[in-house]
């Protein structure tokens, strides 16, 4: 029980508070003199000082760390050379343009060799980002869509709709999910297409699972709470007060599941399950894998080419880990 | 005497193994401040959740009524109770730190309750929302609408909760501890600023509450509630001069004395032996097991409500012993 003071309370705030207030607007003339009495605590939290909303300190904090901006940097790189690409080597890259098995620098015509065909090995690295980023991006977009809906389904309603929906996520958990890959591009057509469904489908429980956690905890919050007896509808409740808060988790989750999916890409081309007809960072190591010993450039190139945007896209993840996990930015 | 608001008939509500709330009857009149007083553990926040049918997944409605506006809130399906919560009746939480969307600015926060019960533009929504602003008193309304829960003290986060919940201008307001969190002066503010917007507003407000000075300066009418059950309902004045149950004597000899020269170096502030866990699996009267004055047969039965006056409720029996006993007489305040 608080010590209030029957019906003492407007000598209270006329009184002794008077005093204090005035002596501080003497100090700082240029704050405004509103009433303190209807609202003291105000006068405490100037409207100038509170710029940063929440985006922009984030924004700051990412822009503060040297591996986060070296990766957004690099990805940049690679975004550009996937758009430049035919504007740089308008031909198929999978056409033969020259002696076969030049090394790097030896031919100023093709300053990263050519392979057993006489294929440019550069021409094949941008055309093949092409690819890379389209999977990647196509496919953590179609998974984290499906993923957020199913978790934020199962995390905000539990019940037997939870129970549902947690069976069929753990269906997909079960399996091991790159032999469920090989198994999908194996039925259908291996193309750019459906190498991306496939991709998508096996990484979406990931997202589900990682949704459904966030939207529990969230769903107990007083807010939500508070917005439920305000009369909002579940699926205001669901989009606008939930998934907000539970976006940062999903988006540091997101950059490293484009990496991922870039890896599977590759993987799937390397063991010949790509679509044949494009080039791709995975198809041209799958081609040079033969030759490891007497040209081994072939598959160190485009292996360099996945490990620097894995790690550029990895790195952006961690970056926006420490920039969005409220835990760490509070004490900034 | 103007018509009731809000009747609530018998309501007993129910975990799976225990009833917190049990035969609560109680009724607000169109405009009026009811304040509903017990200490923790005793149901008063498990009412108003019912009230808005929100109460937790484990808990449920086992009997009883409650009428609002000549309909029964227990009969009405989700979607006709959801257009009912935020329109008709409003609740305002305890703790106005976590109460708000950390990632929403305010004004659009308030602008989405106007969205979800009327049409409006988002044009319209924000000015609607500068002006609820410049209602519960926040300076600068214009400036603040674009502000983060984050960038606001207790005191202003709660004014914007009790701008979200009159924002549809309910004919109702639970406000359940609404003032608890906060300190004592923004406190006295955050109930002046209610009781206003009471009056402006029309609306009627059930002030949840463990604190006895609130009960005295704001309310109109008061129902105390131990164990789930109300003890004992009253008018403040007499309910603070004359109080008729051991609890509510209990209760108003635990807290600091009424007059201004009063220190706490002159007289003890006596306790109520016991807690309110040690009501529960009883018997007869839930406050037995705490009682100074009680007597076997208060063991038998739980003693019913009886009417002193229309207003004036008590479940004792033996109150006007009571009165005899010289020793209460320095717990009337």
């Amino acid at each position: 029980m608080s010590t209030t003071d029957f019906g003492a309370f407007p000598a209270v705030t006329g009184g002794a508070y008077a005093a204090p207030a005035t002596s501080e607007q003497a100090t700082a003339p240029e704050r405004p003199a509103w009433s303190n009495v209807k609202a003291p605590d105000a006068r405490s939290q100037p409207t100038a000082a509170v710029a940063f909303t929440n985006g922009r300190r984030a924004l700051k904090v990412f822009l503060a760390n040297p591996n986060a901006l070296f990766g957004t940097a690099f990805l940049a790189l690679v975004i550009a050379v996937a758009l430049l690409a035919p504007v740089l080597y308008p031909d198929d890259p999978l056409s033969m343009v020259g002696k076969p098995f030049l090394w790097p620098g030896q031919d100023p015509t093709f300053p990263l060799g050519t392979d057993s065909l006489g294929r440019d090995v550069l021409a094949g690295i941008l055309h093949g980002s092409r690819i890379s980023l389209f999977v990647g991006l196509m496919a953590t977009a179609l998974s984290l869509t499906f993923g957020v809906f199913v978790g934020a389904i199962a995390g905000y309603f539990a019940g037997w709709v939870d129970d549902l929906l947690v069976r069929l996520i753990e269906i997909f958990q079960t399996l091991p999910s790159f032999v469920l890959l090989v198994v999908l591009v194996a039925i259908v057509q291996p193309s750019a297409t459906t190498v991306t469904l496939a991709i998508a489908v096996i990484s979406w429980p990931t997202v589900a699972r990682l949704t459904r956690a966030e939207f529990r905890t969230i769903r107990e919050k007083d807010f939500v709470m508070a917005a439920r007896s305000l009369g909002f509808g579940h699926g205001r409740i669901i989009f606008r007060e939930i998934l907000p808060n539970a976006l940062p988790p999903i988006i540091v989750t997101s950059s490293v599941m484009v990496a991922t999916a870039i890896l599977m890409e590759s993987a799937l081309s390397f063991m010949g399950l790509g679509d044949p007809n494009v080039v791709s960072w995975g198809s041209m190591i799958g081609t040079g894998r033969e030759l490891v010993r007497t040209a081994w450039y072939l598959t160190a190139l485009p292996g360099l080419a996945i490990v620097f945007t894995v790690l550029a896209l990895n790195l952006i993840g961690d970056g926006l880990n420490d920039a969005l996990n409220p835990r760490f930015t509070q004490d900034r | 005497m103007t018509s009731l608001l809000l009747q609530v008939e018998n309501l007993t509500i129910g975990f799976p193994r225990a009833e917190p709330v049990r035969n609560l009857s109680f009724e607000v009149r169109a405009g009026e401040t009811l304040a509903i007083v017990g200490e923790s553990g005793s149901g008063k926040s498990l009412t108003a959740l019912a009230l808005m049918q929100l109460l937790p997944r484990a808990a449920a409605v086992i009997s009883g009524r409650i009428i609002f506006d000549d309909r029964d809130l227990l009969g009405l399906d989700a979607r006709e109770m959801r257009h009912l919560r935020g329109r008709d009746i409003a609740m305002i939480f305890q703790e106005p730190m976590t109460s708000l969307n950390p990632v929403m600015s305010i004004g659009r926060q308030i602008g989405e309750v106007l969205k979800a019960h009327e049409k409006l533009s988002g044009r319209a929504a924000r000015e609607r929302a500068i002006e609820l602003l410049k209602l519960v008193r926040i300076p600068a309304a214009e400036k603040r609408v674009d502000d983060y829960p984050h960038q606001l003290s207790g005191g202003m986060r709660q004014r914007v909760m009790i701008a979200m919940a009159v924002a549809c201008r309910p004919k109702l307001l639970i406000a359940d501890e609404p003032t608890t969190a906060l300190d004592v002066t923004i406190q006295a503010q955050v109930l002046d600023l209610l009781d206003t917007l009471r009056r402006e507003l029309q609306m009627a407000v059930v002030l949840i509450t463990h604190d006895l000075g609130v009960v005295a300066q704001w309310a109109d009418r008061v129902v105390v509630m131990y164990a789930g059950r109300k003890v004992e309902q009253a008018l403040p004045g007499e309910l603070f001069n004359d109080p008729l149950h051991p609890y509510t004597r209990g209760l108003l000899s635990a807290s600091p004395r009424l007059k201004h020269d009063f220190h706490y170096l002159e007289g003890p502030l006596t306790e109520i032996s016991g807690s309110i866990v040690s009501a529960a699996g009883e018997v007869g009267c839930p406050f037995r097991p705490r009682c100074c004055q009680a007597r076997a047969s208060c063991g038998h039965q739980v003693p019913p409500l009886i009417a002193q006056t229309p207003d004036r409720l008590v479940a004792c029996p033996f109150t006007s012993s009571l009165k005899a006993v010289p020793d209460a007489a320095h717990l009337s305040l």
